[in-house]
């Protein structure tokens, strides 16, 4: 387990959304997929979400699968609108410009 | 399994209950009881930021209520990919979630052009979805397996040019 703050920082992440505290966040695993329905059915509440997709059904599938932290890859930046939804849902949004490989690695690396 | 209620002769129908379910899901269809907390909401064909907003409701209702993460879990996961699907397959349609002490019990019901072969669509991987769906990162094909995976029971009934009823049973 590792505080979301703790990978912010190895990724040269941002937070986007910083009314939720990275601090307070664990991660306990991820899981990387831009298919939607794929997230649905396998990501499990605690993970970090890494993805380029950026739009408003992205807030709804982490909120509906429990996930805390939605990892934008590549520098993937959602709209206003999708940042006011993430904090509606107390989703963590935080943006990198590392690509899905490299953001996976890094956490997979953190967490074993 | 019959549901008279429900079925019509003319259009196919499919079931899946969870083993260990069979009696109490046999029960409830029998007798439809009518919950005491219904929540009602339209879907609108092609409408992605609306739909999920009767996934939303039902999930926090539910959470209100002090339904555990993982039931909660289960229950938005099958509600909204079956809302999502009723958005990227259908003329638009309406979703009718009933609340009661030990179950929820959705339905979604359209206005058609309907599942041509219902069996088809239950395999994991396989996709009628148009550009726009897929571009969003739905059409996987993975919605009805979703559903199927994290509800109870669940009940289709469609035909090629017919409307669409989907059923799902969730215990707490």
């Amino acid at each position: 387990m590792i505080l979301l703050s703790e990978y912010i920082a190895a990724i040269d992440g941002v937070n986007i959304t910083p009314v939720m505290d990275a601090a307070k966040i664990e991660l306990s695993s991820g899981y990387v997929c831009d298919m939607l329905s794929d997230v649905m059915g396998s990501a499990k509440s605690g993970q970090a979400w890494i993805t380029i997709m950026k739009h408003l059904n992205v807030i709804a599938v982490a909120s509906m699968t429990g996930i805390p932290v939605i990892i934008f890859a590549k520098s993937s930046n959602p709209d206003q609108a999708v940042i006011d939804k993430a904090v509606e849902e107390e989703i963590c949004l935080v943006q990198s410009s590392k690509t899905a490989f490299e953001l996976s690695g890094i956490l997979y690396q953190m967490l074993n | 399994m019959q549901d008279c209620a429900a079925v019509r002769s003319d259009m196919a129908e499919y079931w899946n209950i969870e083993s260990g379910h069979e009696e109490a899901i046999m029960t409830f269809f029998d007798n439809r009881p009518v919950a005491d907390v219904v929540l009602e909401s339209e879907i609108t064909e092609k409408d992605f930021v609306t739909s999920g907003r009767g996934s939303a409701d039902v999930k926090n209702t539910l959470k209100r209520l002090g339904i555990g993460p993982e039931i909660l879990r289960r229950v938005a996961v099958a509600s909204y990919e079956a809302e999502i699907n009723v958005a990227a397959h259908s003329n638009g349609g309406k979703m009718e979630s009933s609340i009661f002490d030990d179950m929820i019990h959705l339905r979604f019901t359209d206005r058609g052009p309907g599942i041509a072969n219902i069996e088809q669509a239950m395999v994991p991987g396989y996709s009628t979805a148009d550009d726009l769906v897929r571009e969003m990162g739905f059409g996987a094909g993975l919605g009805l397996p979703n559903i199927k995976k994290n509800s109870d029971a669940l009940h289709i009934v469609s035909d090629y040019g017919k409307p669409t009823m989907v059923e799902i049973v969730i215990f707490y």
